[in-house]
C-alpha cells in the first residue's frame, strides 16, 4: 500500500511538472507587451528594453521556465504586474477563502447527494422516486451562473434574507460570516448534488438486486441493517470516484460563483488576472488549481482503496 | 452496426430497446429548437438589435412576450437570434473533440506500445487541469471569438473521447474480424477507419450527444464571464450577463434566455439519453 502511494506521488509530480510546462508555454503567447503594460503605452524605447532585460525576457525559454518554476517550488510566485506586489501572500488569502467554499460544498454534496440517492433507490418506482428523478434531471440542466442569478433574485432581492455579494471575515461575527456563504454554497452544490444522487441511486439499485444482499435478507437481517451495512459500502464505490471528478467541476463552478458573488477567492483572482492580462498571476492561480486538483484526485483514490481492499493495485493496465 | 443488430435480434424480445418515449420527446424537442434557431437567423418578431429608448424595461406583454431590455430591444427576438450561437457552440465543440479525440483513441488502442504511451500520458496531463480552467487558460491568451471559444471547449473534451475510443478499440482489436483483415494484408489505416471505426461508433455517438449539452453550458458560462461571444451578439450566456445589473427592476431580461437555455439543454439531454438506451447494449442491463 505504501509502495502504491509512493508510486502515485512520483507520477503526480511528473504530471504537475508537465502541466506547468503547458501553462508556461500557453501564457508565453499572450498578446500585449508586458513591458508596455507596466510602463504605460508611451514609454521610451530604451526604458522598455531595459525593463525587458531585467525581467529576463531576453533569456532562452528554458532559463525563463527554470526561473519561474524554481520560484514556484519555493512558493515564490513573483510580483503581480498590475498590483506590483508579491503574489504569494495575496494568493494564500484567496486560496483560504476558496477552500472554505470548496470544503463546505463538497461535504454538502456528499451528504445530500448520497442521502437523496439512497432515499430514491429504496423507494424505487414510487412517486417520491419519480419526483426526485425529474427534479434532478431539471437541476442538472441549469448552469451555475443561472443558479446564482436566481438565488440573488429570490433570496437577496425579493426576500432579502442573505447579502447578494461580498464576504465577511470571522471578525464580523459568525452569523455574518455564514450569511455570506449560504448563497454561493447553494449555487455550487445544486448541480453536483443532483449528479451524485443520480449516480448513487443507480449503483444502489444494482447492489440491492445483487445475490449477496438477497442472501442477507434471506438470513433475516433487518432491512435497515441490510441497506446500511451490506449494500451501502459497496454502492458507494462509484460515488467516491465521481466525487473526485466533481471536485474538478466544483473548481470551475467556484470561478463562476466567486465572480458573481464578488467573493474574494482563487476563482475571482484568476478572472481578474485574465481580464488584466497579468501573466504571473494567471500562472500562479493555474498552478495552485492544478496541484490542489491532483492532490484531491489522489485522496479520492486512497479513499477508494480503503473502501475496497480487494483491488490489486499496480496490476491494473487501465490508462 | 451489423454487430449490434445481430445482438439485438438474438436477445429476448423484452430486452430489445424500442423507440422509447424519451427518444421521441427528445427528438421532437431537438427539432423544434433547431427550427426556431434557423428561423431566428432570418426572421424575428422584432429586429433583434433594434433599440427603442422609449420602450426600455417593458415587462412581458402581448407585443413583447419576453419583455424588453435596457436598450428597449425585444428579449424574445434576441433569444431567437442567439439560439444558433448556442447550438453552434455545442455542435462545433463536439465536432472538434471527435475530430481530434477519435483518431488518437484509435491509434492508441490499435497500435499500443510507444504511440499509446505518448497519447495516453498526454491525455493524463490534459485531464489534470479542471475542465473550465483549461478553457480559461486557452481563452486568456487570445481575444475571444465564437469559433475560438467553441474550439477551446472542444479541446477540453478531447481526453474523454480519446479514452472512450481507445477502450472500444482495444475490445474490437481482439476480435476475429480484425485478425482476418490483418491476415488479408490490409493496411493499418484501412483496418482503423473501415473495419474498427464503423463498429466503434455507437458508444462514441452516445457520448458525443451527451457532450453537446456540456459544451453548450460551458460555452454559455464562458460567454457569461466575457470570454466567449462578444457584444452586441445575443448569445444566451452573454444576455444573462448583460441583464444582471437590472435584476431588481427587470428580471425578465435574464429569465427569458435562462429558461430557454435550460429547456434546450433538457431537450438535448433527453435525446442523448434516448439514444443511449437504444444504441448502448450495456445500458439495458442496469435497472432503471
Amino acid at each position: 500500500m505504501l509502495g502504491y502511494i509512493l508510486q502515485r506521488l512520483v507520477y503526480l509530480v511528473g504530471v504537475v511538472l508537465a502541466v506547468s510546462l503547458l501553462i508556461f508555454f500557453i501564457t508565453q503567447i499572450m498578446p500585449g507587451n508586458v513591458a508596455y503594460l507596466i510602463l504605460g503605452d508611451f514609454a521610451p524605447l530604451d526604458q522598455v528594453q531595459a525593463l525587458e532585460e531585467s525581467l529576463g525576457f531576453n533569456d532562452p525559454w528554458y532559463l525563463q521556465y527554470w526561473n519561474w518554476i524554481s520560484g514556484v517550488m519555493r512558493l515564490d510566485f513573483g510580483d503581480s504586474l498590475i498590483m506590483g506586489r508579491p503574489i504569494g501572500p495575496m494568493l494564500l488569502d484567496a486560496v483560504r477563502n476558496s477552500a472554505i467554499l470548496a470544503v463546505v460544498s463538497i461535504f454538502v454534496v456528499a451528504l445530500f447527494g448520497i442521502w437523496l440517492g439512497v432515499f430514491s433507490a429504496i423507494r424505487h418506482g414510487r412517486a417520491s422516486d419519480h419526483t426526485v428523478s425529474i427534479l434532478t434531471y431539471i437541476v442538472l440542466a441549469v448552469p451555475e451562473f443561472f443558479w446564482c442569478i436566481i438565488l440573488i433574485m429570490v433570496f437577496a432581492g425579493t426576500l432579502n434574507w442573505f447579502p447578494a455579494t461580498g464576504y465577511a471575515t470571522l471578525d464580523n461575527g459568525v452569523v455574518e460570516w455564514a450569511k455570506h456563504l449560504v448563497l454561493p454554497v447553494i449555487a455550487l452544490v445544486l448541480g453536483l448534488t443532483a449528479h451524485v444522487s443520480r449516480l448513487t441511486r443507480s449503483s444502489m439499485l444494482e447492489t440491492i438486486h445483487s445475490p449477496y444482499v438477497f442472501a442477507a435478507r434471506a438470513r433475516g437481517v433487518p432491512e435497515k441493517k441490510v441497506i446500511r451495512e451490506h449494500a451501502l459500502p459497496n454502492a458507494l464505490l462509484p460515488t467516491v470516484t465521481v466525487l473526485a471528478i466533481d471536485i474538478g467541476v466544483l473548481m470551475g463552478g467556484i470561478v463562476v460563483v466567486e465572480t458573481i458573488f464578488s467573493y474574494p477567492g482563487l476563482g475571482r483572482f484568476l478572472i481578474f488576472g485574465i481580464q488584466q492580462m497579468d501573466i504571473p498571476l494567471i500562472q500562479a492561480c493555474m498552478m495552485v488549481v492544478t496541484v490542489v486538483y491532483a492532490l484531491s484526485n489522489l485522496l479520492a483514490d486512497l479513499i477508494y482503496m480503503l473502501l475496497n481492499p480487494r483491488i490489486r493495485y499496480g496490476q491494473s493496465v487501465d490508462g | 452496426m451489423v454487430d449490434t443488430m445481430t445482438v439485438e435480434e438474438a436477445a429476448p424480445r423484452s430486452r430489445r430497446a424500442p423507440w422509447s418515449a424519451t427518444l421521441t420527446w427528445g427528438t421532437i424537442g431537438l427539432i423544434v429548437v433547431i427550427v426556431i434557431a434557423l428561423i431566428g437567423m432570418v426572421w424575428t418578431p422584432h429586429p433583434y438589435d433594434g433599440m427603442q429608448i422609449m420602450k426600455r424595461f417593458e415587462p412581458p406583454s402581448a407585443t413583447h412576450w419576453f419583455g424588453t431590455d435596457e436598450f428597449g430591444r425585444d428579449v424574445l427576438s434576441r433569444v431567437m437570434r442567439g439560439a444558433h450561437l448556442s447550438l453552434f457552440m455545442g455542435a462545433c465543440a463536439t465536432a472538434v473533440s471527435l475530430a481530434i479525440g477519435v483518431p488518437l483513441g484509435l491509434i492508441a488502442g490499435y497500435f499500443r506500445g510507444l504511440r499509446e504511451e505518448v497519447i495516453m500520458r498526454g491525455v493524463d496531463v490534459m485531464i489534470s487541469i479542471p475542465p473550465i480552467m483549461l478553457g480559461l487558460l486557452l481563452l486568456a491568451v487570445t481575444t475571444p471569438t465564437v469559433l475560438k471559444t467553441a474550439v477551446a471547449v472542444g479541446l477540453i473534451y478531447v481526453p474523454i473521447m480519446v479514452r472512450l475510443t481507445r477502450s472500444v478499440t482495444l475490445e474490437l482489436s481482439a476480435q476475429e474480424f480484425i485478425e482476418a483483415a490483418r491476415a488479408r494484408g490490409e493496411r493499418s489505416w484501412y483496418i482503423l477507419f473501415v473495419e474498427i471505426l464503423p463498429n466503434a461508433w455507437p458508444p462514441i455517438i452516445v457520448e458525443a450527444a451527451l457532450r453537446v449539452t456540456f459544451a453548450i453550458l460551458l460555452g454559455a458560462a464562458l460567454s457569461f464571464l466575457g470570454l466567449g461571444v462578444q457584444p452586441p451578439a445575443s448569445d444566451w450566456g452573454l444576455m444573462i450577463a448583460e441583464g444582471r445589473p437590472f435584476l431588481n427592476q427587470a428580471p425578465w431580461i435574464v429569465i427569458g434566455p435562462g429558461i430557454v437555455l435550460v429547456v434546450t439543454v433538457i431537450m438535448i439531454n433527453l435525446f442523448g439519453d434516448g439514444l443511449r438506451e437504444r444504441l448502448d447494449p450495456r445500458m439495458r442491463r442496469s435497472p432503471s
